[in-house]
């Protein structure tokens, strides 16, 4: 079930949580065996602290949910000093999901996180739609996208994934940026862009108007753009977007991902993850796959 | 430790707005503190994708049985409230922290309103085994709102108000004669926010300490998606992991 994504990045499976819903993994180790899990992505984090939005921060939808959280997190030196110590030692990849409102902090945030050992790779959030100056006005151009992955590039010396954004015209030209900067991965989707209202209020439902939108609802799109994506470029794919089952998770494989991330299903059924490894085990064998690897793009479109 | 178990639900009475259900455990219940919740799934329905987060209201650890009061507020509690007999339900339980239960010199009041007088059910309960007998105040906008109000006069000394004057003292929980009458040493309130904050003000007032239970709109219930903040002394804090039991001297009221 091993697979490697470059850099020194070796996951046992193809099957990562992904970040900011998962917590730092702690949250859940009462329901999964960590050891089972390809990696986890803990809670995106910026170089210094944030409060986030205010409540209320999410809505339910049909099939989804929305959320304005807007990066919530302690920052790196506190992560580095007091959640790193605790999570070290989880036998499985810890990655990090860095985010930042500018170069600067991007950069300082890399340098920290490259002096740890145990965190083998970034996973660089150039796409958070909650935050004002958030990382997403990097994501959404091709210029943007390889200023901050170059910059990061120069002093990151591990794994670098990037997390690209949905909300743009063409997602495969902003991942050849991404790849061409020197990015080792791309993973996607982050959220869809979304809003609700309460019609009996007269308001919006997220405290800041719009949210983020996941969960089973997004799992078409994310599919599409995964499959144009990895269609596009020559570094791995790593999917995500509405993943709920091993089904789900094979689809995202066919369509050329090379590892997944189960986000929002961690919320519904927190042992989601490890049902799914043991899926895509399953499904290999019911298919004649020798390697969970091979699954990788090997959609059948010669009809198409 | 947090489990995911499957239960069968093996009783069910209709109150009109909310219903009583008890639900029977495939195997041994994990320990449970009251005044923590636990996470419901709604099947077969793309509108309740999400799991509800319930009160526990009651635990029969010999019978493996855990009950809850579920009132029916939009379509994911509504099709929970009516679950008929018989059928499964997945369940995620316990989750977050609880009312304190250590002994206090003085008499401790149970201060409820609507459906939230559910939680303080099972801490009525645990507090007599406890050695300690708590008095409950209870409050409803009409009679037919205080369920199980009997086995609540079973528990302790109860008070009651309604809005409509259909029982007990006609008015808001905050304006009982007992406040007047009788001195406290603890607070511990569940109801509508509007109606804790006047209970918080009240136990300022009176420096009397109040544990009060949040119900923010949550995601996940186990402090990973950071949805369910309550604005505190100490930042941006999780109802669902933090709380949902938080002391009002921590709170920004």
């Amino acid at each position: 079930m091993t697979i490697d994504l470059g850099r020194g990045l070796v996951l046992r499976n193809p099957v990562m949580t992904a970040s900011g819903t998962f917590g730092y993994g702690e949250e859940y180790t009462d329901f999964v065996d960590l050891a089972r899990l390809g990696g986890i992505i803990v809670k995106g984090t910026t170089l210094h602290p944030r409060e986030g939005n205010p409540y209320p921060r999410m809505a339910e939808t049909p099939s989804g949910m929305l959320n304005c959280v807007g990066l919530q997190n302690k920052g790196v030196p506190y992560f580095v000093e007091t959640i790193y110590p605790r999570i070290k030692d989880f036998d499985t990849n810890v990655l990090l999901n860095l985010s930042g409102s500018t170069l600067e902090d991007y950069v300082k945030g890399a340098e920290m996180v490259d002096a740890l050992e145990k965190i083998p790779a970034i996973e660089l959030n150039v796409s958070c739609p909650n935050v004002k100056q958030g990382g997403m006005a990097f994501g959404v151009t091709t210029s943007g996208i390889a200023q901050v992955v170059s910059e990061v590039r120069k002093v990151y010396h591990k794994h670098l994934m990037v997390k690209l954004s949905p909300n743009v015209t063409n997602i495969a030209e902003i991942a050849l940026a991404a790849e061409s900067a020197g990015a080792d991965s791309v993973s996607l989707i982050n959220t869809l862009m979304g809003m609700a209202i309460d019609a009996e209020r007269r308001r919006p439902k997220l405290s800041v108007v719009t949210g983020g939108l996941s969960g089973a609802c997004v799992k078409p799109v994310a599919l599409r753009m995964v499959w144009q994506v990895a269609k596009a470029v020559h570094i791995p794919v790593v999917g995500l977007g509405g993943i709920s089952n091993a089904t789900d998770a094979v689809e995202f494989m066919l369509a050329g991902a090379s590892a997944i991330e189960i986000g929002t299903a961690n919320f519904i059924d927190p042992a989601v993850s490890v049902k799914v490894v043991n899926g895509i085990e399953d499904y290999c064998q019911r298919h004649g796959f020798e390697h969970v690897a091979s699954l990788t793009g090997s959609l059948k479109t010669d009809n198409c | 430790m947090k489990r995911i178990l499957d239960f069968t639900v093996v009783g069910k009475e209709d109150f009109g707005r909310a219903s009583w259900l008890r639900l029977k455990a495939d195997e041994p219940l994990p320990d449970m503190v009251p005044g923590q919740f636990a996470q419901v799934m709604v099947e077969d329905s793309p509108k309740t994708y999400l799991r509800r987060p319930i009160s526990i209201h009651d635990v029969d650890e010999t019978a493996r049985e855990v009950s809850f009061l579920v009132q029916k507020v939009g379509e994911g509690t509504r099709r929970l409230a009516e679950t008929p007999e018989g059928q499964r339900l997945n369940v995620v339980l316990p989750l977050g922290h609880g009312f304190s239960m250590e002994p206090v010199q003085g008499n401790v009041l149970l201060v409820g309103g609507g459906i939230g007088i559910a939680p303080l059910f099972l801490l009525a309960k645990r507090m007599r085994a406890n050695g300690m007998s708590p008095q409950l105040l209870l409050g409803g906008k009409t009679a037919s709102d205080l369920i199980r109000l009997k086995d609540y006069q079973a528990l302790g000394e109860t008070f009651v108000t309604t809005e409509d004057g259909s029982l007990g003292e006609k008015g808001f929980v905050t304006q009982h004669s007992v406040w007047k009458q009788q001195q406290f040493a603890r607070l511990c309130v569940c109801g509508p926010k509007p109606m804790m904050k006047v209970v918080a003000a009240l136990a300022q007032e009176k420096d009397i300490p109040c544990e009060v239970s949040l119900e923010n709109l949550m995601a996940c219930g186990l402090g990973a998606c950071l949805c369910c903040v309550e604005d505190t002394v100490d930042g941006h804090l999780c109802v669902c992991k933090e709380g949902p039991v938080f002391n009002t001297r921590r709170l920004k009221w």
